[in-house]
């Protein structure tokens, strides 16, 4: 009688980096294809054909960049936690490999948020930065990536540095809940919301939908980005193994 | 059913005498280094020095900004502190013997920073007054500073002591430990200097209280088990 089997299949399967570096090759394409047709078609909607909002102007359409590269930055952080998780408990390298690419892209997705919030933030509210809880709790998670990353490359030796940048990166999950809402309790503490986004008074269909397809389509670029940094990293550490000589030299 | 209890005793005896031991050691080390031992409180009043120098020597401006001033100087402290917490048992071997005692490092990890707060963080909090004078900081804020400080101080040396024990292995350790562990002493800064204004202005303190304790607690908890963890990590390459 063989073992309970607690695990499928294909999370050995892509606990190998050969075999990883298989199936994200199958599936690179498709979510390229996905990925172009959701933000092109979702820029095109969201800039030319919803409605502007009868406050702001068209100076809202920004949160069609805004919003996904927010939810991302944040989505971001907690797969390389589970990544970490994975690769601490299970010893994948292969997850060690995924913490070491999402931060990166987490990274400059916490920029692209900040940015995008600053350039909203000059016309609306007048200033590029305002002490804002959200805007705080966003700087802070990039604090927080940066961490990661720095840790990352300070150690030469590759599996302690993956294992280190996995405590650290659990270490920050733990924290995270507890900074966002420290920062939200110190704010409303010390400076009477001077600014308040705009409450939106439940964004009418044709300028949600354009959001989510934009949300989605930055779900698939992620996805898209991790599978060829995954790949790059892949090729790079197992570069002294037989099959990965059998590809550069076939190409 | 006594053979049981006893053995349960004697691991329990064994238990706070490790950690008594470990203190001990921690205590017997550091006195003998006395310098490390006055350095972060030369910095934490150095760097008070610099704030009505660099901004505004106007005591009514610096009591409003003294709470937030006297925290962010001892979280720096704590912070340069830290480096030293592991290095020198690294440097000499005996972070290694340590790894390798059958006694639960937890224990041992928490003795050691525990006692390393004594001599840093403890020792901010006493001299923390003294800063508050230096920047018009109301008699009325005092017992909040000092409290704050007592129930914060703990939490800057666990978080710390993780960044500590991820770069313990590093040469250049001192500035990634910043990188690592500053964003997560936000919170903890937060509710001090919070606490520290609640007390100025008149307020209840005991919520800040809590939540600097709250804090605490979770990280005596779990601090512990990320530190012999990053460690082990530390010690494997």
């Amino acid at each position: 009688m063989a073992e309970k089997k607690w695990m499928p299949r294909w999370f050995y399967q892509l606990a190998s980096p050969r075999w990883c570096y298989q199936i994200t090759g199958k599936l690179l394409p498709w979510f390229a294809l996905a990925a172009g047709l959701l933000l092109i078609g979702g820029s095109f909607w969201a800039l030319m054909f919803a409605p502007a909002d009868y406050q702001q102007g068209n100076s809202f359409r920004i949160i069609y960049l805004h919003v996904p590269s927010a939810i991302l930055a944040q989505s971001a952080y907690m797969l390389m936690a589970v990544a970490g998780a994975v690769g601490l408990i299970w010893k994948m390298k292969v997850a060690d490999m995924v913490l070491k690419s999402a931060a990166p892209i987490g990274a400059s997705m916490a920029v692209l948020a900040l940015a995008t919030g600053a350039i909203w933030g000059k016309p609306t509210w007048g200033s590029w930065w305002v002490w804002d809880a959200r805007l705080t709790s966003m700087l802070i998670l990039f604090f927080l990536y940066l961490g990661v990353m720095a840790l990352n490359s300070a150690i030469e030796n590759e599996s302690t540095a993956a294992q280190a940048s996995a405590v650290l990166s659990l270490v920050g999950v733990v924290n995270i809940p507890i900074i966002k809402y420290s920062v939200e309790w110190w704010n409303t503490l010390h400076q009477p919301a001077t600014f308040t986004l705009t409450e939106k008074p439940a964004m009418p269909a044709e300028m949600w939908v354009p959001l989510l397809v934009m949300v989605i389509g930055f779900y698939c670029f992620f996805a898209v980005s991790l599978m060829m940094r995954l790949r790059n990293e892949i090729v790079w550490r197992e570069r002294r193994t037989g099959w990965v000589r059998e590809l550069l030299s076939k190409q | 059913m006594t053979m049981q209890t006893n053995a349960e005793d004697l691991q329990q005896q064994s238990l706070s005498g490790l950690f008594w031991a470990t203190c001990r050691r921690e205590y017997l080390l550091s006195f003998r280094r006395k310098s490390d031992l006055v350095n972060p409180l030369i910095f934490f009043l150095m760097v008070a020095t610099l704030f009505p120098l660099g901004v505004s020597p106007e005591p009514g401006f610096l009591a409003q900004l003294a709470p937030g001033v006297v925290w962010v100087a001892a979280l720096l402290a704590t912070l340069l502190s830290m480096d030293a917490l592991f290095r020198s048992d690294y440097e000499d071997g005996s972070l290694e013997q340590l790894l390798l005692s059958p006694q639960p490092l937890f224990v041992v990890v928490l003795a050691k920073v525990l006692a390393h707060w004594s001599v840093t963080g403890l020792a901010l909090t006493l001299m923390a007054p003294l800063l508050g004078v230096m920047l018009f900081l109301p008699a009325e804020g005092m017992p909040g500073l000092m409290l704050s400080l007592l129930l914060g101080t703990p939490t800057l040396s666990l978080m710390g002591a993780i960044g500590a024990a991820l770069t313990v292995g590093l040469r250049k350790g001192g500035v990634l430990i910043s990188l690592l562990v500053l964003p997560l002493y936000i919170p903890v800064l937060i509710f001090g200097s919070s606490a520290v204004q609640a007390a100025v202005t008149g307020l209840d303190l005991g919520g800040y209280l809590a939540l600097l304790g709250a804090l605490l607690a979770l990280a005596l908890g779990l601090a512990p088990l990320a530190i012999s963890a990053a460690l082990r990590i530390s010690m494997s390459s």
